[in-house]
């Protein structure tokens, strides 16, 4: 075998901006903030910075970012599709460059006003061609609408009900509440206001749905030799994977053997088949949530429970500390921020050095997903 | 062939879709639903926007035709329309002509907020029908009490997975038709 990406390289910093549903500066000054924040975090000066990863949706390119914050020579730079399903490959492309040699300094990051900015779906003149030829023009507008199908199907098919997914939207949120950052840190949830509350697109209500948030979040990467030396013990990318399986048709999977097989079964294969250790051992989990029935989904594809058992899963405080694998510990997307998911990574990172505001006694490894229902990635992080 | 008409210069990646909110769309001016529950077929809703791939399937649509390409050499069917086959990457098809029976294999009710056309008509109905012949064949469409009726003229507790479903067709303006979906016990 060649070279692996095995503990090859570490997350050394890490940076955010505010959360909030408007924030004033612009997403390229966000991005600089939060970039910017996350190398005074490592502790390493940004002209030594020659590698960059983002999003494909990432509005300010590398060309600004690099210009405003004094990076030198940059010998790397990439840019992930599918929107949130991209989070965790900024890092895995950046990894593979740095333990391959084409750089020495990542940053990743992600910028986004989508809390004050406008909403992706309203916008009629830019669609991508599936939706617009085969599913918009039936009403199926939103990417909320497109998840309801898979969640109305899955409850019908496995017996998951809206107590299975009010127990994900609940442990985000009691988390969120233990978050001084999270923008519902003072925002209890009752299982009687997600019952009541009103419907987005039946079975999902208000509470099933990610925040729409302004903010914007960076990390470091850096060579694990390199890592030792800065200012925070390393958090290690032990393993990483991207997945885009076969038959898949982003979100609005539903013309193969099985939609309710996503883009997580294809990326977890790869993801255990290269780490040294399995479901069982993960102490945390960061896992996408822009809609509550993604983490059922998300427990299966990643090996956690069998196929069907997801929403029995997060029954018995599963998902909360204390319990069998706590989740979203800073209150993920649907409670601390919506910003396609980078906060899940940033998260990970803080359990890792132990710094959480919900913190895993003694979390030594962590698995952090991107978005599933879109080709997605993943990693696994150990301290 | 008329149906051709893609109102829209569609962009293929929605990377800019922040970058530049023209809304230029048709979607501002709302369209509900007249006095006699038709939907009425004007501006507000979304067009289809065939592909060159997916164009004969509205063209069949448009002469009240259920077709789903399939290989003209293995035979398998596929859906989505695509280039060529994924089991033996034959650039030849053909369209095969469907029953036009299903069963709802999963529906959803979108609520507001949403387009001002389809907002005027929530709660309404999306399903997904998985064809008769085809399980693996599954049509997003509108479950409606009549080829022309509002997409909330079935009343939801009617809406049910496994419901077997019938096709009919619909001009949802001039020239572009549109598969809809009958209970096959109304």
């Amino acid at each position: 075998m060649g070279a692996t990406l095995k503990d090859a390289t570490a997350i050394a910093g890490i940076g955010q901006t505010p959360f909030a549903k408007r924030l004033p500066e612009s997403e390229k000054t966000l991005a600089c903030r939060a970039i910017t924040a996350a190398l005074a975090d490592a502790g390493i000066a940004p002209s030594e910075v020659d590698a960059f990863a983002s999003y494909t949706m990432e509005e300010t390119d590398e060309v600004e970012v690099a210009k405003a914050i004094g990076a030198g020579d940059v010998t790397f730079f990439s840019k992930v599709g599918y929107g949130g399903g991209g989070s965790c490959a900024t890092v895995a492309h950046l990894a593979a460059a740095i333990a391959t040699g084409q750089a020495t300094v990542g940053v990743a990051w992600r910028s986004r006003k989508r809390g004050s900015g406008p909403r992706p779906w309203k916008n009629t003149a830019v669609q991508l061609p599936t939706p617009a030829q085969w599913t918009r023009p039936f009403g199926l507008l939103r990417p909320a609408d497109e998840i309801g199908m898979l969640a109305r199907r899955y409850m019908h098919q496995y017996g998951a009900t809206r107590d299975h997914f009010f127990n994900v939207a609940l442990a985000c949120r009691n988390r969120a509440n233990q978050n001084p950052a999270a923008v519902m840190y003072d925002r209890p949830l009752t299982r009687e206001m997600y019952m009541t509350a009103r419907w987005i697109s039946e079975p999902l209500c208000l509470f099933d749905n990610c925040l729409e948030t302004d903010g914007a979040l960076a990390c470091v990467l850096v060579s694990a030799e390199r890592a030792r030396g800065c200012r925070h013990a390393p958090v290690y990318v032990h393993a990483a994977a991207q997945g885009l399986p076969a038959q898949h048709h982003g979100m609005v999977n539903y013309w193969n053997d099985d939609p309710l097989t996503g883009p997580a079964w294809t990326a977890a294969r790869h993801l255990w088949k290269s780490a040294d250790f399995g479901p069982q051992d993960v102490d945390v989990a960061q896992i996408y949530d822009a809609f509550t029935p993604l983490i059922p989904l998300s427990l299966e594809g990643y090996g956690f429970c069998g196929r069907g058992e997801g929403a029995a899963f997060t029954e018995k405080g599963a998902l909360e500390i204390g319990g069998r694998l706590p989740l979203n510990t800073g209150g993920g997307g649907l409670s601390e921020a919506y910003v396609h998911g980078f906060n899940l990574i940033t998260e990970g990172v803080k359990q890792l050095r132990g710094t959480s505001t919900a913190q895993v006694p003694d979390a030594s490894t962590c698995l952090v997903t991107a978005g599933e229902g879109v080709p997605t990635s993943a990693l696994l992080l150990r301290s | 062939m008329k149906f051709m008409k893609p109102s829209v210069t569609a962009a293929t990646d929605n990377r800019t879709a922040s970058a530049t909110p023209v809304d230029n769309s048709p979607t501002t001016a709302a369209e509900p639903a007249t006095a006699d529950g038709r939907s009425d077929p004007a501006d507000g809703f979304l067009l289809p926007v065939p592909d060159d791939d997916g164009a004969p399937f509205w063209a069949y649509a448009a002469s009240g035709e259920l077709r789903v390409q399939a290989c003209a050499d293995c035979g398998e069917l596929r859906f989505p329309p695509r280039p060529c086959c994924p089991h033996c990457q034959s650039f030849a098809s053909e369209w095969r002509r469907m029953s036009g029976r299903g069963r709802i294999w999963s529906y959803v009710r979108p609520h507001p907020p949403l387009l001002p056309a389809y907002a005027a008509l929530a709660p309404y109905n999306a399903i997904i029908v998985e064809l008769a012949e085809a399980p693996r064949i599954r049509l997003v469409g509108n479950l409606v009490s009549a080829p022309d009726a509002a997409l909330n003229s079935v009343p939801p507790e009617r809406l049910r997975i496994g419901a077997a479903v019938k096709v009919t067709f619909h001009e949802m303006a001039d020239g572009v038709t549109v598969p809809r979906w009958l209970l096959e016990r109304p």
